[in-house]
């Protein structure tokens, strides 16, 4: 996946990751342009931005599964195996005749391997996840018939199964009521407390401003970084829904340098 | 009466018995295939790769005659290119997958008739389009149980990527490689239960002992594993009738096996207990909870 992307350098301090120069896009058009910057290990970092301006497409990025146009994503000794991702779109097939305990168990991959049985304790560990994500009652139930909060609950068990010491939510609570933003915000907190870098693309700004500490303002380019309140400045959020132009089909190449 | 009617035609005759065996193993093999493709919605991939699989069981009868191992060889040659090659082109090109395979099983399937034609003679193509599931030799039997113990140990071993790249393919991606070798596997698997049908049943017919029953299955149960199970068993159930009333009726018995789990497909769409017709049409009241 994206070898190229996977710059192994090790990285001394103490960062999850690091943009150097990242430039994402699709077809040669640029999503994300010049993007620069690292994130701390432990970092509760909230991405936000309008529509189209390359949040989803930075998650990916991370990820592996699109490969920089230019500059490169530097993983500080992190193995691509220590992230966890949930998609805006996860493209689950709710028809698919499975449990919710069996979706869950996924999480546990890495532990239980190709062919590997799952052993008492991942056994427990299963069972802890689905009661603390609230769906004690509802292992059995055919994935089809959940609710979407149901779901992204069940998603959150199975991310919580992951272990990964880095992990991407792209708008987990879109279309989710409070009840459930409430208690899945919970496990964020929970995570990083216990660590573990968040990054999380979010539109509530409400959410953001209570929640997370630090704030990417994305607008193709890197509009505001830092502190989530300095970030959240009028000025910061004018200039960025200025940003986003239409798509330009005969840009030129881009002679920026950093 | 029963005993004239089911067990005579068997106790009597050793090609009968033969065809039993054939039948067991097939369903073996084709039951949980089906049921894999179904709920990956590939239930007509099976059909495009029957067809693919043509123009090599065509060449091996050229090379050959009528034998065994050149059209087996030959068979599976031509369904693994179709696959690897439409895999390869879904994987670098923006063509869906269903897309590319039509694409490259059409030409092997006019590839395949052209081959024929101009060598073999009509009785030739009659054998490979519809099979001999009564003259199965000690060769061929021992064929279809290989394939058949092959395919049940590679399911065995795959079944959790295999699984997981059906439900949330994005996630096995993000967690594993396994994905793409996974899903060419499965696909080896299917050409490989065709070329078993295609020596009992013929090309066409033998997508039918893969896809019927699965999706029989799907009106009895909503869980993987008793689904699998309920369409081998139907596989075997809708075989042996079929093989007995082909006996009695003197009708062709690989549309005969076909034709019995069509029917089967349809009463169970009526009265099975997963969203069959009855059900849905009965009032019930519902629950408190």
């Amino acid at each position: 996946m994206g070898s190229n992307a996977m710059n192994t350098t090790l990285d001394t301090t103490l960062n999850a990751l690091k943009f150097n120069n990242l430039t994402l896009g699709y077809d040669r058009h640029p999503a994300v342009h010049h993007l620069q910057g690292e994130i701390p290990k432990g970092t509760l970092l909230a991405i936000i931005g309008p529509n189209g301006a390359g949040k989803s497409t930075l998650l990916k990025s991370i990820m592996g599964t699109l490969s920089p146009l230019s500059g490169d994503i530097n993983y500080c000794g992190q193995k691509q195996k220590n992230i966890a991702y949930l998609p805006q779109l996860a493209d689950i097939d709710l028809k698919f005749p499975i449990s919710v305990y069996d979706l869950v168990s996924m999480g546990c991959w890495r532990k239980s391997g190709l062919f590997g049985g799952l052993s008492t304790l991942l056994k427990d560990k299963i069972t802890d996840a689905i009661n603390s994500v609230g769906l004690n009652g509802f292992e059995n139930r055919p994935i089809g018939t959940l609710s979407g909060g149901q779901m992204q609950r069940a998603l959150f068990a199975r991310l919580l199964l992951q272990d990964a010491s880095l992990i991407l939510l792209d708008e987990p609570f879109t279309a989710i009521d409070t009840k459930t933003v409430d208690d899945l915000i919970n496990l964020i907190h929970h995570w990083n407390h216990e660590g573990r870098t968040v990054l999380a693309v979010l539109h509530d700004m409400a959410i953001v401003e209570q929640h997370f500490p630090q704030t990417l303002l994305l607008a193709r380019e890197m509009i505001a970084w830092g502190k989530t309140h300095d970030t959240l400045q009028p000025h910061n959020l004018l200039r960025a829904r200025q940003m986003v132009e239409a798509f330009d089909r005969h840009a030129q190449v881009c002679e920026q340098v950093i | 009466m029963i005993y004239t009617l089911l067990i005579a035609p068997f106790a009597e005759f050793e090609f009968m018995r033969r065809a039993l065996v054939g039948i067991f193993a097939l369903s073996l093999g084709a039951g949980p295939i089906g049921v894999f493709l179904m709920l990956r919605r590939m239930s007509l991939i099976g059909d495009a790769m029957a067809h693919a699989i043509l123009p090599g069981a065509a060449i091996g009868y050229l090379v050959s005659g009528l034998s065994l191992g050149a059209m087996t060889i030959g068979g599976l040659l031509a369904g693994f290119m179709v696959a690897v090659l439409a895999g390869i082109v879904t994987r670098t090109t923006r063509l869906a997958e269903d897309a590319s395979l039509a694409g490259f099983y059409l030409i092997s399937l006019a590839l395949g008739v052209i081959i024929i034609s101009m060598k073999g003679s009509n009785v030739d193509l009659l054998h490979v389009l519809f099979g001999t599931v009564l003259a199965l030799d000690n060769q061929t039997l021992v064929l279809l149980a290989g394939i058949s113990s092959i395919s049940l140990l590679t399911l065995a071993t795959v079944y959790r990527p295999l699984v997981m790249e059906c439900v949330d393919p994005g996630f096995l991606r993000s967690v594993s490689r396994a994905g793409a070798p996974t899903h060419i596997l499965f696909l080896g698997l299917v050409v490989l239960n065709l070329v078993a049908g295609f020596h009992a049943l013929g090309t066409l017919m033998a997508v039918g002992m893969m896809m019927l029953p699965a999706i029989t299955a799907h009106f009895w149960t909503r869980d993987i594993t008793s689904m699998i199970i309920i369409a081998t068993v139907i596989a075997l159930i809708g075989g042996i009738i079929g093989l007995v009333l082909s006996y009695h009726l003197g009708s062709p018995s690989g549309p005969s096996i076909i034709l019995t789990l069509g029917t089967i497909y349809i009463l169970s769409m009526i009265f099975g207990r997963s969203n069959g017709y009855i059900w849905r049409l009965l009032p019930q009241k519902h629950l408190h909870g």
